[in-house]
């Protein structure tokens, strides 16, 4: 008996486990999940959609995202660069739009120049420490 | 032996305001939102085919005809669309002029969403692959942008609009208007 409850509540459960954000109804866009044909230029796109952030799942990139916004915007970086443009000014696009927080490629700027300074600075401090104690004991 | 000591405490010290920092960072909320970069400069040039029969489409065009609206990014699959219908509702009556994207929508879904939940639109473009959206740096539905006059994108409110953001938008778009 009680086996038997536990297993119809499990199959309720598996019943209601279905996706909790709603899904539209249209299929995926053309190049969505399909490649470019030139090998080269799809070895671009891939390149970079590994570098780009899925928006509505963010821990992802949209190469890894089944997401359908990730899939349009897989579309969006195939057909540009099918068309000729360079992967970082694709990238350039995105990043006006959506600020830096869409690319995972690291840029020195104003704000991020003491991520790229501190382990010089303390590679620095850490060199001059072990010079100073091996001249101190000779 | 008494520097040395002192040095000892201070890398205590300094383990402690980084455990501080670390502490302090962990327990504000994360912001899930990611604003569009583009508040403050242009809508990019677009136009879309109708979504629904009963309204013509939506051009970036239209969007610097000189008076300012709410460009409101919904789909009739989305389920905050719905909530916020009311509000969009409650807007159009108090004089907001508001056109729209469907996104990834198909013109019978869109015709039934309208006729459930109500028709605040007076323009609405499909968006099928989402490259309006994605030009307009939006990263998902609801979002509603307040556009003025020239076609200069004034705000972003990201997500469905509840209740208190009602006045928000109107005195955003009121400003729009102004060109304050």
């Amino acid at each position: 008996m009680r086996r038997a409850q536990f297993v119809a509540l499990l199959a309720l459960a598996l019943a209601g486990a279905g996706p909790v954000a709603a899904q539209d109804s249209l299929p995926p866009a053309p190049y969505a999940y399909r490649q470019l044909d030139d090998p080269v230029l799809e070895a671009q796109a891939r390149e970079l959609m590994e570098t780009l952030r899925c928006l509505t799942c963010q821990s992802q990139s949209i190469a890894d995202s089944d997401a359908p916004m990730a899939g349009d915007l897989r579309h969006q970086v195939r057909t540009r660069i099918a068309a000729g443009e360079e992967p970082e000014a694709v990238r350039q696009w995105l990043i006006e739009r959506y600020g830096d927080y869409i690319s995972y490629s690291p840029q020195v700027t104003s704000r991020t120049w003491p991520l790229f300074a501190i382990p010089a600075v303390l590679l620095a401090i850490g060199l001059l420490i072990i010079r100073r104690r091996l001249s101190a004991r000779r | 032996m008494r520097r040395l000591r002192l040095s000892l405490w201070l890398l205590v010290a300094l383990a402690l305001a980084l455990f501080a920092l670390f502490a302090l960072q962990l327990s504000r909320p994360k912001n899930e939102f990611v604003q569009s970069a583009l508040v403050g400069k242009r809508v990019p040039d677009f136009a879309l085919a109708p979504a629904v029969e009963s309204h013509p489409g939506l051009s970036s065009a239209d969007l610097a005809d000189g008076r300012p609206k709410l460009l409101n990014v919904f789909g009739s699959w989305c389920i905050p669309c719905r909530a916020e219908a009311p509000q969009l509702e409650a807007l159009r009556r108090q004089g907001a002029e508001i056109v729209a994207v469907a996104i990834r929508d198909r013109p019978e879904d869109v015709a039934g969403f309208l006729q459930v939940y109500g028709d605040p639109f007076t323009r609405i473009g499909a968006d099928q692959i989402s490259a309006v959206q994605l030009s307009l740096g939006s990263s998902g539905v609801p979002e509603t942008f307040v556009v003025d006059g020239a076609g200069i994108i004034t705000h972003q409110h990201i997500g469905d609009i509840r209740e208190r953001d009602v006045a928000i938008l109107l005195d955003e778009l009121r400003r729009a208007g102004t060109g304050a």
